[in-house]
């Protein structure tokens, strides 16, 4: 069985500068996998490396043993790939319940079926169910960029699952949240996880909520791999300490 | 919306409607002629709304459109063929070249974007004036016919004035359907973020040829209405001056509002009318409105009323403004 | 051969007041985001400044000239800047390319309306003579316009390389929030700018008025010139604007003289959309730098 993420000896350089030179890993179906490192450690690139908003300079990506590298963003999206932005990217002009139905009416029908089928694509219910899970039902009808910051990160996160994606990759989730946000955060994931079955990576500064979320962990430093394994084997890793705190 | 908003919108609008329907008894002929040529504008200044307002692609390639879809119609016509053929050829012909200018969108975004489609404007004028064994050049087409629409003739003012009208209703109801629809949330995505649509699996390729291809068909449907309009056309009003004017009006109504478009090209067709008694000075006043309208309130005349009576909008009536984002 | 000589020179001179106008057009846009699409009309207007004060104000041609340019300086500069593009700045630069729209048709239609609407003569500054060259007849004007722009320009680049306030102003273009945390005043920089392109384009205007005469339309032809040249040279940099200046003065010459006149002015549309499709950041500039 193949598995659903495959990164072999991924590079991309800058110019002269090497963003991320040669990391290869792989993840499982069901997974929590995280990705953390020092800052400038290459995590964001790699990510966007995978994800097709940047092309990588040599290396691999496989998606259930396709060959993805490189592949469009949006093409990427439809095999069942979706991710979250550091920088928060939801819709501010439309409402909670039209940032999901946008969300997943690119993956289902046609462009035909799109311009003369029902103006929601059929994605009411789906939305709607979001809206219960993420407990967003009270803004549901509110123009997104009314949110406070966290229900828009909780909205970020729902819009990344509308499609029913296979692999679901989330970058810095838990920036700017408040604490009790990050703990509902972090249980609607894992239930998410649980019921679904749904593949997450995870990248994250916030060490605790990783550690806490994560099944398997991924150390960067640099532009390359110096760790991976269970949250305790990795806390106590001396490279890892090495690498955060130097010696 | 509640029940009672509803009803009250489905009142005024048939008010509206009825007004429009009765706007032609008592005027002379000049005046409707201005209201046909404000219906005729609005489909050109909806087009605009769709590319620019709707999905943030900013053209100013418009008058070419109308220019093409005017020739097209005024060529055919005069040489017999009927209009409903022109029609839909004029349409169609805008809504092919309209897609192909829309392969420099995917390339080149905002103010590149603006100078390419403006070279496209002036290029596609030259040739207009140029090629007279096509268009007459310099000289013109003449004598062209109104059209007869199931057997009854518009020749007369009044009639070809509800033919615009009824064109602009259609136009107006396959718009408002397509902006509600999906393909109106993913334009709409395009133009707030689109690296953010595309990794939602908006196709953000397709959608922009899209958007160009559509607004640029608008473009054509009203030069073919616009030929038969004024009867004889030559290359000048289809230069960069329309371009810009029709910018204008989609601003001035309300970049992204549905109904913008029929504010701005009233403003830009009927201003000058009610300003005729300044003399030479109604081009002044208007010009100066449209600055001090940009520096107060960008998202227009509708943008002005959004916030007068609607301060904490829901989304039914989002406006889709790409004022506020300094493109850099 | 001594037509093509004298071809370009004259293509020069003309290419040379496009580089004057096209500078300060990309010196606008570098430094604030001011896409100036009312820019031909800028050049348009100094010599109707110049004209008024001839005839209501009764001055003399000197005298004249220099009220012009304070005119200019003015209401091309400073009020430009307080009055149209500060407010609107924030909203972004679409609201602001359409008031510039509009303020070019206000500027146009106000000579027409205030002034003439048909075409005035400009006193020239020098005598209407040819020299000879090595058997090239050359018309004295060239010469005199193209000396008069290189020595503007030069000038201009030796205040923004030499001088503090010049280097400031290079800062203010690059990264205006490093530039502001340094202590530079970046509101005062910005001004200065829309100084120098005012007195850019009054120079242009005085150059060319007499050649073209003054009338309240030159200004389409103009501005539509000046977007170009600074495109295709490259809207990174200064360079860049001179060089697509004297290459669509040089380019629009020799077409008109060689080719088809009908299309003469398709050319220079074709070698925009060219290099914005192929060569974005045009002949000259690079990728990603900005530089005043």
């Amino acid at each position: 069985m193949s598995a659903v993420l495959e990164v072999r000896d991924l590079k991309k350089s800058f110019g002269g500068i090497s963003a991320v030179g040669g990391v290869s890993f792989e993840v499982h179906a069901g997974e929590i996998l995280g990705i953390i490192g020092p800052n400038g450690s290459g995590k964001s690139t790699l990510f966007n490396c995978i994800l097709g908003q940047l092309q990588p300079s040599s290396g691999e990506v496989r998606i259930d043993g396709k060959p993805i590298t490189g592949m469009r963003p949006c093409d990427l999206n439809r095999l069942g790939v979706s991710r979250t932005f550091q920088l928060l990217q939801v819709f501010p002009q439309l409402s909670v319940r039209e940032n999901l139905i946008l969300a997943g009416q690119e993956h289902q029908g046609s462009m035909w079926s799109r311009l003369l089928g029902r103006r929601d694509a059929g994605l009411t219910t789906t939305a709607n169910r979001m809206i219960e899970f993420f407990r967003l039902a009270s803004v549901a009808d509110e123009r997104a960029g009314r949110l406070s910051y966290g229900q828009q990160k909780l909205l970020d996160a729902a819009m990344a699952f509308m499609a029913g994606p296979r692999l679901v990759l989330l970058d810095e989730p838990a920036g700017g949240v408040n604490p009790t946000m990050l703990a509902d955060l972090r249980e609607r994931l894992r239930t998410i996880n649980d019921r679904e079955g749904a593949t997450f990576v995870v990248i994250e500064h916030n060490m605790e909520f990783v550690m806490s979320l994560c099944t398997r962990i991924l150390v960067l430093a640099e532009g390359r791999l110096i760790a991976q394994g269970t949250p305790e084997a990795v806390r106590r890793d001396p490279k890892v300490i090495e690498a955060y705190f130097g010696n | 919306m509640t029940r009672a908003r509803r009803l009250s919108g489905a009142i005024a609008a048939l008010a509206v409607c009825a007004a429009l329907v009765a706007a032609p008894f008592g005027l002379k002929p000049y005046g409707i002629y201005l209201l046909s040529l404000w219906a005729v504008m609005t489909i050109a200044a909806m087009g605009l709304n769709l590319t620019l307002g709707y999905a943030g692609q900013i053209s100013l390639a418009q008058a070419a459109f109308v220019g093409i879809g005017a020739y097209t119609a005024a060529i055919l016509t005069t040489q017999g063929w009927p209009f409903a053929l022109a029609f839909v050829l004029s349409a169609a012909l805008c809504f092919a070249i309209g897609w192909l200018l829309g392969y420099p969108a995917l390339r080149v975004q905002h103010h590149y974007l603006a100078f390419v489609t403006l070279a496209f404007t002036t290029l596609v004028f030259l040739v207009l004036r140029n090629e007279e064994w096509l268009t007459g050049g310099i000289y013109g087409i003449s004598g062209i016919p109104r059209p007869d629409v199931l057997g009854w003739s518009t020749g007369a003012p009044r009639d070809y004035y509800l033919f615009c009208l009824g064109m602009l209703g259609l136009v107006t109801l396959a718009t408002g359907w397509l902006v509600r629809s999906p393909w109106g949330r993913a334009f709409m995505a395009l133009r707030e973020n689109p690296i953010r649509a595309a990794s939602l699996g908006v196709d953000t390729r397709r959608y922009t040829l899209i958007a160009f291809a559509l607004g640029a068909a608008l473009g054509g449907i009203a030069g073919a209405l616009y030929a038969p309009l004024v009867q004889f056309i030559d290359p000048t009003p289809f230069a960069l001056g329309l371009s810009l004017n029709l910018l204008l009006m989609v601003l001035v109504g309300g970049s992204g509002f549905f109904f913008g478009p029929f504010l701005g090209a009233l403003v830009s067709v009927l201003l000058p009318e009610w300003l005729r008694f300044t003399e030479g000075l109604y081009l002044l006043i208007y010009a100066a409105f449209v600055m001090a309208l940009m520096a107060f309130c960008p998202s227009g005349l509708l943008g002005i009323a959004e916030r007068l009576f609607r301060p904490a909008a829901k989304t039914d009536d989002a406006p889709a403004t790409p004022a506020g984002k300094a493109a850099r | 051969m001594t037509d093509l000589v004298q071809l370009l020179v004259a293509g020069l001179a003309t290419g040379a007041i496009y580089a004057l106008v096209a500078v300060g057009f990309t010196l606008l846009w570098q430094t604030s985001q001011t896409i100036n699409f009312a820019q031909g009309e800028f050049v348009m207007l100094p010599a109707f400044f110049v004209l008024a004060a001839m005839k209501f104000g009764g001055a003399s041609f000197p005298v004249a000239l220099l009220l012009g340019l304070v005119a200019s300086l003015l209401i091309l500069g400073v009020l430009f800047k307080k009055l149209l593009v500060d407010p609107m700045i924030r909203h972004g630069v679409l609201p602001l390319v359409i008031s510039t729209i509009a303020l070019a048709l206000f500027l146009k239609e106000g000579v027409k309306e205030f002034y003439a609407a048909d075409a005035q003569p400009f006193p020239a500054l020098w005598a209407t003579t040819n020299i000879s060259i090595a058997g090239a007849v050359i018309a004295l004007q060239n010469l005199i316009i193209i000396g008069v722009a290189i020595a503007a320009i030069a000038a201009l680049q030796w205040f923004l390389a030499a001088t503090r306030t010049g280097r400031s102003m290079q800062a203010t273009a690059q990264n205006p929030l490093l530039a502001r945390i340094l202590g530079i005043r970046v509101e005062r920089m910005i001004l200065y700018t829309f100084l120098i392109n005012a007195g850019l384009v009054a120079l242009a205007s005085v150059l060319i008025s007499p050649i073209y005469l003054a009338k309240f339309s030159n200004g389409e032809t103009l501005g539509l010139v000046a977007f170009i040249a600074a495109i295709v040279g490259g809207f990174n940099q200064v360079r860049g604007a001179i060089v697509g200046g004297l290459l669509l003065g040089v380019l629009d010459n020799l077409v008109a003289a060689y080719v088809s006149t009908q299309y003469r002015g398709a050319i220079p549309l074709f070698l925009l959309i060219a290099v914005i499709l192929f060569r974005p950041q045009g002949l000259l500039g690079r990728i990603e730098e900005r530089s005043v």
